[in-house]
């Protein structure tokens, strides 16, 4: 009974802070537009923003989902590009130092620059170009973290396959792929946020429209603030669904880890 | 130096220790088991021909009967460690020959004719501690319901029967290496091979792992060759402790040991006292000869101390 009493209090310790903040923040946000009396094309008020995503709500929904879409089939291919590639790099010495610095290059690449030359390049009726924008911004994180957690397997651990005369293929599965989850996702955690970042960035540059970016963009466009800032907020919102997922998953691979910091 | 090298195991050692092979006399007469381990004349050189060229191991020759329990050691560098590696075929010897059970030490690492254990347990921390002891049986192929049974006995004889569904972090460091024992046996080779296995381990849980060693060792008759940079742990396991020296790494001395069975009297029992005076004896001959400058040890003055905690 008391241990249940100390871990609500535990979770409400976590929880209270960020949310006093969050409300701190709102009022002050409010507050200040109200005292200052700054039009709503320049700051809308929070309650502005909220009255706008609620009448807004069926539209934000529906170019959510096309957002949220081109995201999870962006991140989707992103991380199976990169895991896939990590898988080989961490064999192959030579496709690693091929691989390596180009996967840099590209990651230096702005997604601003690239995004109008894709959409030109696939066509602007196709929500491709914006995938593969998405794919693109993924991919690095999740290849950099999975190669690190392929390559790092601990000194004892691979002496004692060795031992074992295990095969390649065995101690791949039994040593490099369980050791590299971790490195995984913490490259996944990244990608997953970005994802949605870049989704939605990928529609302020032509293309087909109805999606959230494209709201954001044309709202803005037109002085419609308080429109604009309720589907930033949306996007805020998936983005934070995203990372949440993100975790969830990761507790489900790793429930070792998961019981492990509960312990601690 | 060669002489010493080739000392039989003595009396009053295992049980189950036969004459070793290459004991010509008896070899004529009966066929012997073949040898545990059996390294002739073996050559290990890093870094052959550059500037950094390290003469790990120099014509070493060692013989290990069935059952016998022998410890190595030496200073930093005397190449124990190396020794056990080409036993174990993890690395190779630059010239010389090693045998396992009478194979070559490759076909007997395939075999998985040894078990091992290092300072570090290497446990796989997304396994159970009962999953962690399969290993080896999920390697060698063995079905589902004879690992889980074969891991539940090896945990009962490390005496870790109820934390078979933990995982390696839940355990103390020494319980961690009985798991690494209990790992290192699953498979049931008739060799363990340990390489400092409670090196990183406080002396109260070093004494009681190594009473537990002998304890399971009087169990199941496993042959161990076990690398220690203790001198009472060496004594205290072994039935005989191999002297190496570094800079070429050769064997000094062979010390036989010849205590008996081993209680925790035996670790305030004058022999052992007396025992461990010898080995520390032999290590130190290997500074003397440095002194003296003498012919059998080439080494360059001002090295240091090798061996200065002796």
């Amino acid at each position: 009974m008391n241990a249940r009493v100390g871990a609500v209090r535990q979770r409400l310790a976590v929880v209270v802070p960020p949310v006093v903040l969050g409300v701190v923040l709102l009022v002050a946000w409010e507050q200040w537009v109200v005292q200052n009396d700054i039009e709503p094309y320049l700051m809308p008020k929070p309650s502005a923003i909220r009255e706008q995503a609620e009448l807004l709500d069926e539209v934000i929904r529906r170019s959510a989902w096309i957002t949220g879409g081109n995201a999870v089939i962006g991140l989707a291919l992103g991380i199976a590009i990169g895991v896939g590639m990590a898988l080989v790099a961490s064999r192959l010495r030579f496709f690693r130092d091929m691989v390596t610095p180009v996967s840099a290059a590209l990651n230096a690449v702005p997604l601003i620059a690239i995004t109008p030359i894709l959409n030109n390049a696939i066509g602007g009726t196709s929500q491709v170009g914006r995938r593969l924008v998405v794919a693109l911004v993924v991919f690095f994180p999740i290849f950099v973290n999975t190669l690190r957690g392929l390559s790092q397997v601990d000194p004892t651990q691979a002496e004692l396959m060795r031992s074992y005369a295990a095969s390649a293929g065995a101690i791949s599965r039994k040593v490099r792929v369980p050791n590299a989850l971790p490195h995984f996702f913490t490259g996944f955690k990244v990608a997953a946020s970005g994802a949605v970042i870049s989704a939605v960035v990928a529609e302020y540059f032509g293309g087909p429209q109805g999606g959230l970016g494209y709201f954001i963009a044309s709202n803005a466009a037109q002085s419609r603030t308080p429109q604009a800032w309720s589907f930033v907020l949306a996007a805020c919102a998936m983005g934070l669904a995203f990372f949440v997922l993100a975790v969830v998953l990761e507790r489900l691979a790793m429930p070792w880890r998961a019981k492990r910091s509960a312990a601690t | 130096m060669s002489d010493l090298t080739e000392t039989d195991p003595q009396p009053g050692g295992p049980p189950t220790a036969p004459a070793a092979a290459g004991d010509g006399a008896s070899a004529a007469t009966a066929p012997d088991p073949p040898a545990a381990v059996s390294v002739r004349g073996v050559t290990k050189v890093f870094n052959a021909g550059r500037t950094n060229e390290v003469r790990a191991l120099d014509d070493v020759s060692l013989t290990i009967a069935p059952g016998e329990l022998v410890s190595l050691i030496g200073p930093s560098g005397c190449g124990k460690s190396t020794l056990l590696r080409v036993v174990a075929d993890l690395t190779d010897a630059t010239s010389g020959a090693v045998a396992v059970n009478g194979k070559s030490a490759h076909q007997a690492r395939l075999d998985q004719d040894y078990g091992m254990a290092f300072q570090q347990a290497g446990l796989f921390e997304w396994r159970t501690v009962a999953r962690n002891v399969e290993l080896p049986l999920e390697l060698l192929g063995v079905r589902k319901g004879e690992r889980a049974q074969r891991a539940r006995e090896m945990l009962e004889l490390v005496k870790l029967g109820e934390f078979a569904q933990h995982h390696p972090w839940e355990l103390s460091g020494g319980m961690q290496q009985r798991v690494a024992i209990a790992r290192a046996l699953a498979a049931r080779p008739g060799l363990l091979l340990m390489d400092e296995p409670f090196g990183a381990l406080d002396e109260m849980t070093r004494e009681h792992m190594q009473a537990e060693l002998l304890r399971i060792r009087r169990e199941l008759g496993t042959t161990v060759v076990f690398v220690t940079h203790s001198i009472p742990e060496a004594v205290f396991l072994a039935d005989r402790v191999v002297v190496m020296s570094p800079r070429p790494g050769r064997i000094t001395e062979v010390v036989p040991v010849a205590l008996g069975d081993r209680t925790d009297d035996t670790r305030e029992d004058p022999a052992f006292f007396a025992r461990i005076t010898d080995v520390r004896e032999a290590l130190r001959g290997i500074h003397r000869s440095e002194r003296a400058g003498g012919p059998a040890v080439s080494e360059t003055p001002g090295s240091g101390p090798a061996g200065a905690a002796w």
